[in-house]
């Protein structure tokens, strides 16, 4: 493929339609959401699908955004951490990270939500240690993982095992 | 009272919905993305550096060498003016002295030679990758190899470069004597390899200049100290230099000093007339900001029948680059621990071309007590004494080194309601197993000394509706400053958490020192206290009460213990004033006078290690700490939970290696850098605090915690491994091959 080449791309984000003319072939689903659509909550952590902070939805399906290309999702459905609450209702696994202290600097905090709200869509809710595993490809510096774990518990609607 | 209350952090609601904003998620009209092409080899110099090809590249607009870059300034360290040799040095709040783009010279691997400058982010990565490099290639000072005769063979008496913050070598008492009427003697070397941050958020900024004027969105755990060091190297005067960072992604003293990308990323923006962002990308990370350096510890424990100690010598080498000596002062936690007659400790530093070290959470104690905790668990197997029974025999009641009195220590108390909630006493004594894996419990002593930062000003407004405005130009690194600051406004003025507001993050807020080493609760939450305090005296001087005998509650003012009282909007209409404006600082030198503080607490952990496999797991963890009051137990149940976790990927997995040939780190990304997991961590940890207000360390009567919980830990690991094993693990991170 030509670099040069420019694309057409047509996309839906939460819930709206985006049609982007002009799309170098290079930009990432990251790069596309943050530079061009300004949606900054999805975080560039390290850029080749190791830390998990640019995890977003991609028709229900969470993906690390950095490692798919853009123009690779034309007609898809992408949902990040802007488009995750009801207006100013917050999704439950929103309120169970304040609830439970799942964060300290927030850095990794939109991708821990939207990993751990598929998670539970995933079915990947069946025990303490089910949950550890699953959400280890989000990694959290400040390490709030054992308030993450408790989050996403409360947030599944499971008592403490 | 809101204080020690668990209130929830405000700051959630923007962190969960991804409205926070970090540095690199702020634009600026005709926006430069910049990218960094660094040196491949770690000494020699560049001939050439050809651009054409990137130039050609659509988007690129420009590439900046050390040909176009202006003479950076000079920065004075503040430590300069009574010691003379600081007058050649830089130091802090710059984190080196050396510039890279300021001439052809390579110092190490990973510094930045060139910039370039495109309209898009992929247009500057694909220039950076077409940028032509010649160098000619120098003979490398490189690390000596990991044991210690090579180590101590390389090592020299480190000169003042700006990071000699204490004197190199301390003796107390008679060491000879001590060594020679031993019953018991422990003599060990400890390893530990360099070791980075991993901030989830690698470090960004965007630069943008206004006739003139500077303004930066910083990733950075001092706005004040970017505008410092900026304002010296760009030759511009401070009050030219704003620096916002409303949230910074993670930090722990990666963030703390003000590294040359800063600098780069400003001067590219004022030479292009242009704003520039430069984010760092995850392998600039780790060559050009800092890391905890590789370090080699020799310890001799020397100690009577009963256990007591009678003499401790410590020899101390960390590694550093060749034009800053940084030093790792993992000493001060063998002059701070345990009552020790006699001490002689050194620190000594090995250059090489590596990229300048620099504070990790947790630094001085961190290593120290690694070495220090791993040799008492050594002697007390050699004496046959409980690990616990050997620190309480052993336990400072004054301070070991000045023998001053504390500010406040509970330190027995923490060992003992540690011991109690893990079980301790009554742990089995043989060995233990569960399925393939072998069952060990460790303990360890923590600590870390207390840094308490000047801090200038705070301010506290109070609104005729009732609503209060912090102001504080400290910043946000996720400690906990967010929540804290208010509660504490709010336990003055007698006002629910929702009706008080904070600005931070701005050097156009009252100046306030960094958010490291622990300092921000004592330094600007006791400005805000102070803050707040002058709030409510002008208050009552307007109600026609004495200032020293009001309290607030509910929105009202009135004599302390009396009834009723007058709503703040009644006090405040009396006048044409539509705010007070209270106003407050902390200086550390009126406070503690004469006394020594530290931090202390208590590690137990239990460890399972797969003989067959060479795994290690960490079971259940307790950590009991005597800190000070806990102004908020949720959040600083997060701060310790994170130290722990911090000590367990240090002790168990965390290492940047140098390669042997050129002294390059052997990987520069999170796959080959292992950092704890979800998945490592069990749910069982434990934290737990003593009842205790230090009224002399700071008005809060709070202490630091944010690097305590980090230290010990790895001791505790590898004492545990040992009672697993009964392999002594002297080297760390304690991997498989060490322990099969």
């Amino acid at each position: 493929m030509d670099f040069h080449d420019r694309h057409l791309l047509r996309l839906r984000v939460n819930g709206e339609d985006h049609s982007l003319s002009d799309l170098d072939p290079r930009v990432t689903l990251l790069d596309l959401l943050r530079e061009r659509l300004h949606l900054t909550g999805t975080k560039k952590g390290c850029n080749f699908g190791e830390c998990g902070a640019c995890t977003v939805h991609l028709d229900g399906r969470r993906v690390n955004a950095c490692m798919i290309l853009a123009v690779s999702v034309e007609g898809r459905e992408v949902t990040t951490i802007e488009g995750l609450a009801d207006g100013d209702a917050l999704h439950p696994v929103q309120q169970a990270f304040i609830d439970h202290d799942g964060f300290q600097c927030g850095f990794c905090t939109p991708g821990q939500v939207m990993s751990a709200a598929a998670l539970i869509e995933e079915g990947h809710t069946g025990s303490d240690a089910e949950i550890r595993e699953w959400m280890s490809g989000n990694l959290c510096r400040c390490s709030a993982y054992p308030q993450i774990v408790e989050a996403v518990r409360a947030a599944a609607g499971r008592a403490s095992q | 009272m809101m204080i020690s209350q668990p209130v929830a952090r405000p700051d959630g609601g923007v962190k969960v919905t991804g409205r926070a904003r970090y540095a690199a998620d702020y634009f600026a009209p005709d926006l430069l993305h910049a990218v960094l092409v660094t040196a491949p080899v770690p000494a020699g110099r560049v001939t050439s550096i050809v651009v054409d090809d990137a130039l050609a590249e659509e988007g690129v607009v420009r590439v900046l060498t050390h040909e176009d870059m202006p003479k950076f300034g000079r920065f004075a360290s503040p430590r300069a003016e009574p010691d003379t040799q600081m007058q050649q040095a830089e130091g802090p709040p710059a984190a080196q002295s050396f510039m890279p783009m300021q001439s052809n010279e390579i110092r190490h691997e990973g510094q930045p030679l060139a910039i370039v400058l495109g309209e898009t982010l992929e247009a500057a990565e694909a220039g950076a990758r077409r940028v032509a490099l010649r160098y000619e290639f120098a003979e490398p000072e490189l690390p000596a190899p990991p044991e210690w005769t090579a180590i101590d063979k390389a090592a020299v008496v480190p000169r003042e470069s700006g990071f000699l913050f204490l004197e190199p070598t301390f003796t107390k008492g008679e060491v000879d004597r001590g060594l020679s009427d031993a019953a018991a003697t422990v003599e060990a070397v400890y390893l530990q390899p360099s070791r980075h941050h991993n901030a989830m958020e690698p470090s960004a900024t965007l630069a943008e200049w206004n006739d003139g004027e500077l303004t930066l969105h910083d990733a950075t755990q001092h706005v004040y100290g970017v505008r410092q060091v900026l304002a010296a190297r760009l030759n511009v005067p401070a009050e030219k230099v704003r620096v916002i960072s409303r949230h910074t992604g993670g930090g722990f003293g990666g963030k703390g000093w003000i590294w040359p990308h800063q600098v780069l990323a400003a001067a590219a923006a004022r030479i292009m007339q242009r704003p520039v962002r430069l984010a760092l990308s995850r392998a600039n990370a780790y060559s050009c900001l800092g890391y905890q350096p590789r370090m080699a510890q020799k310890i001799v424990l020397a100690a009577d029948r009963s256990g007591k100690l009678t003499a401790v010598q410590q020899d101390v080498v960390n590694l550093t680059t060749v034009s800053d000596d940084f030093v790792e002062f993992a000493t001060e936690a063998s002059k701070g621990l345990y009552a020790t007659p006699a001490m002689r400790l050194s620190q000594r530093v090995e250059r090489a071309n590596v990229a300048m070290p620099t504070a990790l959470r947790a630094p001085v104690e961190g290593p120290g007590t690694w070495a220090l905790e791993s040799a008492m668990d050594e002697l007390a197997h050699g004496l046959g004494i409980d690990p616990l029974d050997l620190r309480l025999i052993n336990h400072a009641d004054t301070d070991p080194a000045t023998g001053q009195p504390w500010s406040s220590k509970k330190l027995r108390e923490a060992y003992e309601e540690g011991a109690r909630l893990f079980g301790w006493r009554e742990r089995p004594r043989q060995p233990q197993r569960d399925g393939d894996w072998l069952i060990g419990y460790g303990m360890a002593t923590c600590s870390m000394g207390c840094f308490r930062h000047p801090t200038p000003a705070a301010e506290v407004r109070l609104h005729r509706d009732g609503t209060v405005l912090i102001r504080t130009g400290t910043q946000d690194i996720g400690t906990g400053t967010l929540t804290i600051f208010p509660q504490i406004a709010a336990d003055v003025l007698g006002l629910p958490m929702e009706k008080i507001e904070l600005e931070m993050g701005d050097t156009e807020l009252p100046e306030a020192g960094p958010t490291y080493g622990s300092s921000s609760t004592m330094g600007v939450g006791s400005a805000v206290l102070a803050a707040a305090e002058d709030a409510r005296s002008q208050l009552a001087r307007l109600a026609n009460l004495l200032p020293d005998e009001v309290e607030m509650q509910d929105g009202k003012i009135r004599r302390r213990g009396a009834a009723g009282g007058q709503t703040i909007a009644d006090v405040m209409s009396h006048t044409d004033i539509g705010e007070i404006i209270g106003s407050g600082s902390f200086d550390p030198a009126q406070h503690g006078k004469g006394l020594a503080m530290r931090t202390f607490g208590v590690i137990f952990v239990e460890v399972g290690v797969d003989p067959g496999l060479g795994l290690l797991r960490l079971r259940r963890a307790v950590g009991s700490y005597s800190a000070g009051r806990i102004v908020n137990p949720r959040t600083a149940h997060s701060q310790m939970t994170g130290g722990i976790i911090w000590g367990w990927g240090m002790a168990a997995m965390e290492q940047s290696r140098h390669e042997p040939v050129l002294g390059r780190f052997l990987s520069k990304n999170l796959s080959g850098v292992a950092i704890p997991v979800n998945a490592d961590i069990p749910g069982d940890v434990i934290i737990h605090f003593v009842d205790e207000v230090d009224e002399h360390a700071s008005p809060i009567g709070g202490k630091g915690i944010g690097e305590l919980g980090a230290t010990g830990v790895a001791a505790a690991v590898a004492n545990a491994v040992f009672d697993a094993t009964g392999k002594r693990i002297r080297e760390l991170p304690i991997t498989p091959e060490k322990l099969l």
